[in-house]
Order: C-alpha cells, then sequence, then structure tokens
C-alpha cells in the first residue's frame, strides 16, 4: 500500500512537472516573442547597421564598412598652426589646410572640438576630432547624470522624509509631490520654456529674492541653459523616486527609532545610526534607476533647445536621434547607439560593483 | 490631545508647505493662463494673480483650441491607443509574470534576467532601428470588402499599439507581486484538478489588483505621454495623438507670436484628466510602486 502510494505521487509529480514546463512556456511566449521582435531585433538591428554605411529610404544598399562608423566617431587630433593676434581667421585658415575634407592629411574631415592660443598670440592649437558632437555630447550628458543623481535622490529623499514624519495631510503632500510626475514631459518643458523666458516666472521670482538681479533668458545662454533643464528634469521626475524611498523607510522597525530615542539621540544622530543603514538597498536602487534615466534625457532637450545654444544642450541620446532621424544617417546612428550601450552597461556594472555590501 | 509647540515640527510644515507651492504652483499657473490671452498672462506673472483665473478671464483660449486642430478625434486616437495597449498589456504581461513567479520551466531565470537587462535600453536609442524595421513588416488591411496585404507599417494604428504591449517593466512588477502571494493556495488548487490557467485567472488576478493598477497607470502615462514615437511613424492627420498636437501650436508661432493661452488651454485639457485620474486611484498605486521598488 505505502509503495503504491509513492508510486502514485511521484507518477503525479512527474506529470506536474511537465505540465508546468509547458504552461510556463506558453505563458511568457506572448510577452517574450513581442519582446524578440519590437526590442531585440532592433538591438541586433543597430548592432549590425553600425557596421555599414546604411540610410533611411535610400535607393542604396547598405554596404558593410567595418569599423568606420567608430574610427570617425572617436578619432582625435591635435593641431598647432601659426596665428594672428590682429586677425582671429589666420589661425582658422592654417587649420582648415589640414582639415579641407578633400586632402590627404590625416585631419581631413575632422571638425574643432577646443582652441587655445599662445600667450603672444602668434601660434593656436586646436583639437580636432572626428565628430566634435560625440564627445560634447557624451560629456553634457555625464555632467547631466553626475549633477541629477544627488540632486534628484537628495531631495527625493528629504521629501520622503517629509511624509514620513508627524506632520498632518501627509497623503494630501505626498499626492502634490508626485503630480508633476504624472505630467507629460513635452507639457512640462513647454510650461518651463515660459517660465525660463526674460520676462517670465523664474526670472520674476529671482528678482524678488535677489535685489538688482538683471534678468536673462535661460534657454538661450550657453551656461544657463544646461543648469535649467536639470532642475527643471528633476522637478519633473524627483516625486516617483520620493516613493520609492518611502518605501525603503517604512520597512525600517519602529521599535529601532524607539531604542534610539532612549538613547537620547537627536535628529541627525538618528539619521545616521538608524535610518541611512536601513535604506541601503533602496540607496542603491534610486542610484541606478536615476543614472540610468538620466543618461538617456532626451525629450525636454528635443523641445526645449534643440540641443542648443552653441551645443551646450545636446545629450548623447539627442545627438543619436539627429543623426539617425533628421539626417537619415541610420548606420552612423547605429554606431552611437552601440557605444551608448556600452557605456551605460558599463556605469551600471560599476555602481552594482561599488555599492554592493560587504557582506 | 496634547497642543505643544514644537519647533522642529514647524520647521517640517514649513519645509511640506514650500515644497506643496513649489511643485503646483507651476501647474496652477498652466490652468489659469488657460483662461487668459497672451497679453494678460505676461502681465499677471509679476503678481498672485499669475496662479489664479481672476481679471480678464474667459473660454476664448479653449476656442482657439478647437479651432485649430480636431481635439475629438486627437483624444479619440489616444483614448483608443492606450486603452488597447493598457488591456492587451495586463493580460500579456501578467501571464508571463504569473509564468515566471510561480511555474517552473526551463530558461525562467535567464528569461528574467534578460528582462531586467532590457530596462537599460532607453527607447530613443532603438527607435531608428525600429522604424526601419516596422517599415519592412507586411500588413494585412481590410478595404473595400477584399483584404490587401502590403509591406510597411507606418500610419496605422498598429504601428502605434503593438511594439508597447509587453514591457518588461510590468512583467517585472508582476513577478515581484505574484512572490508574495502564499504558494499553497496554488497546491490547494492543482490538489482540486484546477488547470495552470485557471489558477492564474481565478487565484492570483482576483489577489494582485494593486500590481494590476500600477502596470496599467505606468503604461497608460506612457502612451499617454509619448511623443517621439508618434511624429515618426504617422504622418495622416486622422492618427495623430494628443500630445503631438501640441506642435500646432508651435508652428504658428513665427507670424502671429506664441500663442501662450491657447497652449496652456490645451496642455490643461489633455493633462488635467490625467491627474484627476491619478488621484482618485494613487492610494493603490503609490503602494505598488514602492512594494515593486525596494524589493528590485
Amino acid at each position: 500500500m505505502a509503495s503504491l502510494n509513492q508510486l502514485n505521487r511521484k507518477l503525479l509529480g512527474r506529470s506536474l512537472k511537465s505540465r508546468s514546463a509547458r504552461a510556463g512556456f506558453l505563458f511568457v511566449f506572448p510577452a517574450v516573442s513581442m519582446m524578440l521582435l519590437f526590442l531585440v531585433t532592433p538591438v541586433i538591428l543597430a548592432f549590425s547597421l553600425g557596421f555599414t554605411n546604411a540610410k533611411f529610404a535610400s535607393p542604396n544598399e547598405p554596404k558593410f564598412i567595418g569599423i568606420e562608423n567608430f574610427t570617425e566617431m572617436l578619432s582625435l587630433g591635435q593641431v598647432t598652426v601659426e596665428a594672428d593676434p590682429n586677425d582671429e581667421n589666420v589661425a582658422y585658415d592654417n587649420l582648415r589646410v589640414f582639415t579641407k575634407p578633400s586632402n590627404n592629411s590625416p585631419y581631413a574631415g575632422m571638425q574643432i572640438l577646443s582652441e587655445s592660443y599662445s600667450a603672444d598670440g602668434t601660434k593656436a592649437d586646436f583639437t580636432v576630432a572626428g565628430d566634435a558632437l560625440f564627445w560634447k555630447s557624451l560629456l553634457n550628458t555625464l555632467v547631466f547624470a553626475a549633477v541629477i543623481a544627488p540632486l534628484q535622490g537628495g531631495l527625493a529623499l528629504v521629501l520622503a522624509l517629509l511624509i514620513n514624519s508627524k506632520i498632518r495631510g501627509k497623503v494630501f503632500f505626498r499626492t502634490v509631490y508626485f503630480i508633476p510626475v504624472v505630467t507629460s514631459m513635452v507639457v512640462v518643458s513647454i510650461l518651463w520654456i515660459f517660465f525660463y523666458q526674460k520676462d517670465g516666472l523664474a526670472n520674476v521670482i529671482l528678482d524678488a529674492v535677489i535685489p538688482g538681479f538683471e534678468p536673462v533668458s535661460f534657454l538661450t545662454s550657453p551656461e544657463l541653459a544646461m543648469p535649467a533643464i536639470i532642475f527643471m528634469s528633476a522637478w519633473q521626475a524627483v516625486g516617483f523616486h520620493m516613493i520609492i524611498w518611502l518605501a525603503g523607510l517604512q520597512t525600517i522597525p519602529g521599535e529601532l527609532y524607539e531604542a534610539a530615542k532612549v538613547d537620547g539621540a537627536n535628529f541627525w544622530q538618528q539619521f545616521r545610526a538608524v535610518t541611512w543603514p536601513g535604506l541601503r538597498t533602496t540607496f542603491v536602487f534610486i542610484l541606478i534607476i536615476i543614472s540610468i534615466q538620466a543618461m538617456g534625457v532626451f525629450t525636454q532637450i528635443n523641445v526645449m533647445t534643440q540641443g542648443g545654444p552653441l551645443d551646450s544642450t545636446t545629450t548623447f541620446v539627442f545627438h543619436i536621434f539627429r543623426e539617425g532621424f533628421r539626417k537619415n544617417d541610420i548606420g552612423y546612428s547605429s554606431a552611437l547607439a552601440i557605444v551608448f550601450f556600452v557605456i551605460v552597461v558599463t556605469i551600471s556594472v560599476i555602481q552594482r560593483r561599488l555599492t554592493r555590501d560587504k557582506d | 490631545m496634547k497642543t505643544k509647540f514644537s519647533l522642529g515640527l514647524t520647521i517640517q510644515y514649513g519645509f511640506a508647505i514650500f515644497f506643496m507651492l513649489l511643485f503646483s504652483l507651476p501647474l496652477l499657473f498652466m490652468i489659469s493662463s488657460s483662461f487668459k490671452d497672451p497679453q494678460t498672462i505676461f502681465a499677471d506673472v509679476k503678481s498672485w494673480r499669475a496662479f489664479f483665473p481672476v481679471g480678464d478671464v474667459s473660454f476664448d483660449q479653449y476656442l482657439g483650441v478647437f479651432d485649430r486642430l480636431p481635439l475629438g478625434l486627437f483624444l479619440f486616437n489616444s483614448i483608443f491607443i492606450s486603452a488597447v495597449v493598457v488591456v492587451l498589456g495586463l493580460f500579456v504581461n501578467s501571464l508571463a509574470g504569473f509564468a515566471i513567479a510561480r511555474l517552473k520551466f526551463k530558461g525562467q531565470n535567464f528569461i528574467l534576467v534578460a528582462l531586467i537587462a532590457t530596462l537599460v535600453i532607453p527607447f530613443e536609442t532603438i527607435a531608428m532601428p525600429l522604424l526601419v524595421l516596422v517599415n519592412s513588416l507586411p500588413m494585412i488591411s481590410f478595404e473595400n470588402g477584399s483584404l490587401e496585404f502590403s509591406t510597411g507599417w507606418l500610419n496605422t494604428y498598429l504601428v502605434q499599439i503593438a511594439p508597447f504591449i509587453a514591457w518588461g517593466f510590468s512583467i517585472f512588477l508582476f513577478v515581484q507581486y505574484f512572490k508574495t502571494i502564499p504558494k499553497e493556495l496554488d497546491e490547494a488548487a492543482l490538489i482540486d484538478g484546477a488547470s495552470f490557467f485557471t489558477i492564474y485567472w481565478r487565484i492570483i488576478v482576483p489577489l494582485a489588483g494593486p500590481a494590476f493598477a500600477t502596470s496599467a497607470i505606468l503604461s497608460f502615462l506612457a502612451i499617454w505621454n509619448a511623443y517621439l514615437w508618434p511624429v515618426m511613424v504617422v504622418q495622416t492627420e486622422a492618427l495623430r495623438t494628443v500630445q503631438v498636437g501640441l506642435d500646432y501650436f508651435w508652428a504658428s508661432t513665427s507670424e502671429e507670436g506664441t500663442q501662450w493661452g491657447e497652449i496652456m488651454a490645451y496642455s490643461t485639457l489633455i493633462t488635467v484628466p490625467i491627474i484627476i485620474v491619478f488621484v482618485i486611484f494613487q492610494r493603490s498605486f503609490v503602494a505598488s510602486v514602492a512594494s515593486s521598488g525596494v524589493k528590485g
């Protein structure tokens, strides 16, 4: 009897296993096949198009050109030429001898990335690049991410601590802080274009707070456009990360706070000894999602500045988009996308390593 | 109740109210300005009036919006596309989430890891290759009583719907939530002879309300607010969505000056309904976003 029962259970277990395997495959099939078609295929397509000179809607067949897109993208050079302190065109004319696209110089077709002049102004040092915007947009994006990660993550934590404190009307405050998140980035961008005008709201408020403030047009200033966009982006998205911090705060047991209170800890001591250690996993999660989102910044650039003024707000993804969609240069745009994937994955891996628990 | 003056609490209220103003005033400005003409908007900027619909207010800006674009059509398109994506997405993604969280099959861990990896890919980076892809996919349409076969999905509803049904983040959300439901429920049902689909449909789905609410809201927001893709794949006005409609106001800036009043009216029309829906559902939404985040 006992052995029959065992056999029965074994058989049932086996058929259950195979039924589970079949159902599992069937249930993931719709989602996985759609993602293979609409996500994985485009990624593979990007990886193969990056090695061609493909143009969108062009009658010519795309040609395999090896790593040419990448050598153009990454090439850098240093050229020193004679200059004239009284006529700035002289230096540019001399440089053009090297960078004229049709000649045989190793710098043919390259663009100016940066320039500096000797003390007496008779020599000019140019750094030239195959794609100056690649370097500029990479730098702009890294700056954007490096500034917005602590700004947005920190502000979100302050908001979460406020909501988690003893104040009344928590649900009301939490809802208000979250509302910009549900507003479309296009609408938010247009709204803030208005605020950032010379006669807009930002200048009115700064004028009221700082005596003698000179109104500025934020989005047409090469120095201020990026900070202005960073501030607006943090304003729009911070509510989302506040919610995640809040969830982390609620996992910290109340007894720990009571114990800290018994020991006479003040707010700051309590934060350092109880709150912050309890938020470790949340911190890692927030750091990684903010960085990934920041590296992909696009919509606000496209709506507000189109990368200007003087390329000061051209971000990496905007550069990819402009090369591909505006110039129809899908091959080069895909090569940029490949480099982008590599950078984003590298950053995520480094962050995970650095923030990994010692245990 | 003890009413004791507390410096700490006062500071907390001070900050809470400061941030409340910071996050709400821009949107109050948008709504208030939608009732004013551009001259009034600029005149009011320097005072508190900027944030309230007072003074010379009217519905003229809204009438201007109706003159400029077919609002009803755009609203219908946005609602239709978002609704289809949300409904199909909830089904497809939760089913996949159920399989990964509660069934045992070969490669399920690999699928989960691959799904999480897809989350780091910003859509804009694959937009171009995706455009190339959908431009070469076969298309079947029904015209004049007969089936027409053609190539390319551009200028269709399909191209605005199909790529966004399966979504890694949504599946991940369901996996996290389904893992919190006790396994004993499945086992009991299996002993009673239930199929796996019955377990999914009759036991798991009814218990996962917050996960469905969150996934629905997040994917609805993403589709409703999408701008880049609709601009890339649709040239016919009849298929445009509300976000693309904002271009109608930008295009006209040169001759008559930016019609800020109309822009604010249109922005209000496409934003405020979403905010109202969010406020109604925010409790379950916030609860579930939070739970997905920490365990992730």
